[in-house]
């Protein structure tokens, strides 16, 4: 279990009350990586969810002839590991500690219980989320304009 | 004397290159140095005209130390069209063009006793080294500074190993994230803006200075907004097709802006709703 100030440093949780806050921290606990850890693997069924505290962990696929491509990284301060909120409740990356990584994670089994049970801690928790998966979608979409080539190569 | 000083604003003065640099696969650093007269001292952010005779003439970045009072100048070019390729190819010993310095300065004296946040992409990098350069050379008149700095990849990050030295240096952080992945890369993979918004920012102590790419910048400033930095705190420099240099021709004019004179740096406040207009 982790504690309700714990939490505190991550915008998912910034619509919450204090009492929802303790309800969030019950079901989460402080872990450690080392470097190589994997965090998950694709295709596989998603459970879990991790606030960075500290360190950087990569997103990556494996594809031929290149071995695994990292897609993204995610540092201090991000959230990784979304798939379990949504059908068919499985990793489309894997995940791995790039160096020794400090995060707090949310038993999401249990977290999804307590959000179905209650909308008033579901729908802002939802938001939360669907903030922070607004911001890496347009993050994503600004490397698809690949600003930095060179006018000769348009 | 310069020949500005002489009443010849348009007349290039000779530099010899005394250094060249191969920063990527289309990017050079050139030291220059007079061959005769100097021009006058460059502020960081600010422009010269460099030209190779017979091929043309282009507003180029000074990428190089502004404390450093030598006469000299540095320029970070990229090798995009016929006269930037002529100035990339040049060697040791050649002799190029350069009038200037021309346009406003990062203003980094109004800076002073504030935390600085630096914000590159691409080649952008090149126009704000003066800024970290500058404020090194002074350190005790700044207090943190913070370069972030992308890149598509890691073969087109500029100035590899001063970055990695800088990011070794008391109070100064250096983040770095590449677009596109990389075998070679340990590093951050992802756009910009992510780096910078994991920054702890005091936003009354900041000033943030942005160069790159016109949507990477708007996208950085909207990050450095959302975290309380006010508009006339973010500093961004403007790129348009310069000609004169001098405010004579119009060809960079932006809205009410001629960017080589009114720019190329200018605070948000002013430039934000001249980015949001399509094609000005």
């Amino acid at each position: 279990m982790s504690s309700p100030e714990q939490l505190g440093g991550f915008p998912v949780f910034d619509r919450l009350t204090v009492a929802q806050r303790a309800l969030v921290a019950e079901v989460a606990r402080e872990v450690t990586f080392t470097a190589g850890t994997r965090l998950f693997d694709e295709g596989q069924p998603a459970s879990g969810c991790w606030l960075i505290r500290a360190g950087q962990v990569a997103l990556e696929t494996a594809v031929p002839g290149r071995g695994q491509v990292v897609v993204h990284t995610l540092g201090q301060g991000d959230v990784l590991g979304w798939s379990w909120l949504v059908p068919p409740h499985r990793w489309h990356f894997s995940a791995t500690a790039t160096g020794a990584v400090r995060a707090v994670q949310l038993e999401t089994t249990r977290l999804l219980v307590l959000a179905d049970a209650d909308p008033a801690l579901g729908y802002p928790l939802a938001l939360g989320f669907f903030e922070i998966l607004l911001g890496r979608l347009q993050s994503t979409r600004s490397r698809l304009l690949d600003l930095y080539g060179s006018p000769r190569e348009r | 004397m310069s020949a500005d000083a002489l009443g010849e604003p348009m007349l290039p003065v000779p530099y010899r290159v005394t250094a060249r640099r191969e920063e990527s696969r289309d990017c050079v650093t050139l030291r220059l140095e007079p061959c005769d007269v100097a021009l006058p001292p460059f502020a960081a952010g600010q422009f010269t005209m460099l030209c190779r005779p017979g091929i043309g003439e282009i507003a180029v970045s000074v990428s190089g130390d502004p404390s450093a009072r030598d006469g000299s100048l540095t320029h970070t070019i990229r090798d995009v069209g016929a006269v930037s390729r002529a100035l990339c190819r040049a060697q040791p010993g050649a002799v190029i063009g350069a009038r200037g310095p021309y346009g406003t300065s990062w203003g980094l004296d109004t800076a002073v006793a504030r935390d600085l946040v630096i914000v590159a992409g691409g080649v952008g990098l090149a126009p704000v080294r003066p800024i970290l350069l500058g404020a090194l050379a002074a350190r005790d008149a700044y207090r943190r500074i913070m370069l972030v700095a992308g890149a598509r990849s890691p073969a087109e990050l500029l100035f590899r190993e001063q970055l990695g030295e800088w990011a070794t240096l008391p109070g100064v952080s250096v983040g770095l994230t590449i677009d596109q992945p990389a075998a070679d890369w340990d590093g951050a993979v992802g756009f910009v803006t992510e780096p910078l918004a994991r920054l702890t920012l005091e936003p009354r102590q900041t000033v943030a200075f942005v160069c790159g790419p016109e949507p990477m910048i708007r996208f950085s400033a909207s990050v450095l907004l959302g975290k309380g930095v006010a508009a006339g705190d973010i500093r961004v420099s403007l790129e348009r097709n310069m000609k004169c240099g001098v405010g004579l021709c119009g060809h960079c004019q932006l809205g009410p802006l001629l960017v080589c004179r009114d720019g190329p740096v200018v605070d948000y406040a002013r430039a934000q709703s001249l980015l949001d207009v399509r094609e000005l």
